[in-house]
């Protein structure tokens, strides 16, 4: 048995589809019959990508005019549903602009949202939810039991994204009601903080540096190491929150979720909410001068050390074989 | 300027956080202090009214059992008065119904401007509710604010993005949920905490919001724990004490890979 609509919805910076919104495409298209898209944008710019992972429809607002997407996208699904459209649950990525437009629309369809989930399910016609808890170490499976549609924010990476090969997705538009004064906060500038090399997103190697390098110029070490090896530098929030390096670097529960080939942890402890966001790399290598530290629980090489050592000799080890 | 701020009441994070085997949810009857998270929103909100040359800064709060300690603490920071939803038939409410509560609880607060939140707790981390809560009050919102400005009844927020950050702006009344590290939250002054075990704290039940029974609790969510497992350990890696010769072990690790 399959749902028989699935509604996920889509974001985009400047055309460029994000990889949360393939990803949900692609898990949608093994849990119901039909796939569509709801984006708050221009349609023409995302349809055939859309197409591509499976949408049949993207049902699009167009230009928001710099107005944040939770209102205005939130009120014109919610007019849609009332006007007959019924998808049996609606995807979200767990993103600034996902929450928002879920937050906004189950007010507005007076529907739970369930958060925070890895997996989805379809059990005997009601689609069930996996959220980790506990750094997951555990895993929570909560069913919706009310009418639908229902609404569900998936964390990034739950999925891989694989094209099915659809033609374009056929463009409907997607009627924003008068918000009134509830849509009045609106985009004047945007500013994007520049960092060279592969984006944690995408790099198969993340070197991730915490507070056990000491002092903020200690980063340079993670940063030189992740050249070397065409990797992604990242962070834990305890540095970031010193204001060693910006939000972007952050891996874990509020940060980026990753998983690359390989995870360089260096003199990071293994919070929980640090895990959550990199326990899924393939391959995790910790360095860290506590041998009790929770990082090398999830280790495959862990190496009881200090950062101030072991990272200066493996850069110079690579740097000596190239 | 009036200022409301959300602060929840979680248990300490530092202890092993444990399931409660009947209700399937995290245990919460030990002792509850201020979310951290919500710290940044009080610090805020405090220079914000101070900045505004005056007003109130309330805290609303809903938690079991009466729970007044991490009120206490947010009092201590310096806010003015507390308002407290708890009753027993709260247990188990979603993240729309605790809005519903707290966006009543609010509605109570003489004119309020504004309302800080943080992004996300940090029991619940569900991020649905400030924007829950800007909808059922009607008002606009802004999420994951890294700086906060009001001048002349507008908000001027710097919005956290993945690329950098968003310039965002917006007429009062309105919500903001602020980053971590917002502010640099301040520690209770003695005579702060001395004060505030005399300030003003509201206790509120159910009835008293006028939120509908049907929409809260157990039975509110339209949902249902079906499921509780242990997530696959990974297996056990192996684990080498550094005796200089570690770089060996990690070179020899990523060769295997073909990295290097
Ligand atoms: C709601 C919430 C959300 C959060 N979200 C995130 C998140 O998204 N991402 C995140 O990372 N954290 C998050 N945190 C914070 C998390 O709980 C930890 O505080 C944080 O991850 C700790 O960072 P750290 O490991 O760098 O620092 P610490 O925990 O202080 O660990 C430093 C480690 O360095 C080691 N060390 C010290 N000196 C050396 C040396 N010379 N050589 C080698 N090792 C050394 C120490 O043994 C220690 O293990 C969140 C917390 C909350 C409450
Ligand atoms: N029970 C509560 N009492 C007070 N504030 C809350 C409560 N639940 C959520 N909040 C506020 O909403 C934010 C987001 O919560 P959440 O949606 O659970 O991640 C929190 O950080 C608080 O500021």
């Amino acid at each position: 048995m399959t749902l028989s609509k699935i509604w996920v919805y889509a974001e985009a910076t400047d055309g460029n589809v994000s990889n949360t919104t393939l990803e949900l495409l692609t898990k949608a298209r093994e849990l119901a019959g039909t796939v569509e898209a709801v984006f708050g944008g221009d349609g023409a710019s995302v349809a055939a990508t859309l197409g591509e992972y499976g949408a049949t429809t993207v049902h699009a607002t167009g230009d928001l005019g710099g107005v944040l997407a939770g209102v205005p996208v939130a009120a014109a699904i919610a007019a849609a549903v009332a006007g007959g459209a019924a998808p049996d649950a609606i995807l979200f990525g767990t993103s600034y602009d996902g929450r928002d437009v879920a937050g906004r629309l189950s007010v507005a369809l007076d529907r739970t949202v369930i958060t925070n989930n890895v997996d989805l399910e379809e059990d005997g016609g009601a689609l069930v939810c996996t959220e980790p808890v506990f750094g997951g170490a555990t895993l929570v499976k909560t069913k919706f039991t009310g009418a639908g549609p229902n609404l569900v924010l998936v964390r990034p990476k739950s999925f891989s994204a694989e094209p099915s090969g659809g033609a374009p997705a056929a463009i409907e538009a997607l009627a924003v009601p008068d918000t009134g004064a509830a849509g009045a906060a609106r985009v004047t500038n945007r500013f994007v903080e520049e960092r060279s090399g592969p984006s944690l997103d995408d790099a198969a190697i993340v070197v991730a540096g915490g507070r056990g390098l000491g002092e903020s110029d200690k980063f340079e070490l993670v940063e030189d190491l992740a050249k070397l090896l065409g990797a992604a530098p990242g962070a834990s929030r305890a540095i970031v929150d010193a204001g060693w390096v910006p939000y972007s670097y952050q891996v874990g529960q509020t940060g980026k979720v990753v998983k690359p080939t390989v995870y360089i942890a260096a003199g990071i402890s293994g919070a929980t909410q640090h895990m959550v966001g990199m326990k899924g790399s393939k391959n995790i290598i910790a360095v860290n001068k506590d041998s009790e530290a929770p990082i090398f629980g999830v280790a495959d090489l862990g190496i009881v050390g200090d950062v101030h050592k072991v990272l200066p000799a493996l850069i110079e080890a690579l740097k000596s074989r190239s | 300027m009036n200022i409301v701020v959300c602060a929840k009441q979680i248990p300490d994070p530092a202890e092993p956080g444990a399931l409660d085997p009947q209700t399937k949810t995290l245990k919460r009857d030990g002792k509850l202090i201020l979310d951290e998270s919500d710290m940044y929103g009080v610090e805020m909100a405090l220079q914000l009214a101070e900045a505004a040359g005056g007003g109130e800064v309330t805290l609303v709060s809903m938690a079991p059992d009466n729970k007044v300690d991490g009120l206490r603490s947010g009092l201590a920071m310096g806010a003015a008065k507390a308002v407290l939803v708890s009753d027993p038939a709260l247990a188990g409410t979603d993240a729309l119904g605790t809005a519903k509560v707290l966006a009543a609880a609010i509605g109570k607060v003489d004119g309020a401007q504004l309302v800080l939140t943080a992004t996300e707790s940090s029991d619940g981390y569900t991020g649905t509710v400030p924007e829950q809560i800007a909808a059922i009050l009607g008002m606009p919102s802004i999420t994951f604010a890294k700086s906060i400005e009001v001048r002349d009844g507008t908000v001027y927020v710097k919005r956290q993005t993945d690329a950098g950050y968003d310039e965002v702006e917006c007429p009062l009344p309105c919500v903001v949920s602020v980053t971590a590290g917002v502010v640099e939250p301040r520690y209770p002054s003695f005579k702060g905490i001395m004060a505030a075990k005399s300030k003003p704290l509201d206790q509120l039940t159910l009835a008293d919001t006028g939120v509908d029974a049907g929409s809260v609790g157990w039975g509110g969510g339209g949902q249902e724990i079906v499921g509780i497992e242990d997530a696959p350990a990974r297996e056990a890696g192996e684990i080498f004490e550094d005796d200089g010769s570690g770089v060996d072990k990690i070179v020899a690790y990523l060769e295997n890979l073909k990295i290097v």
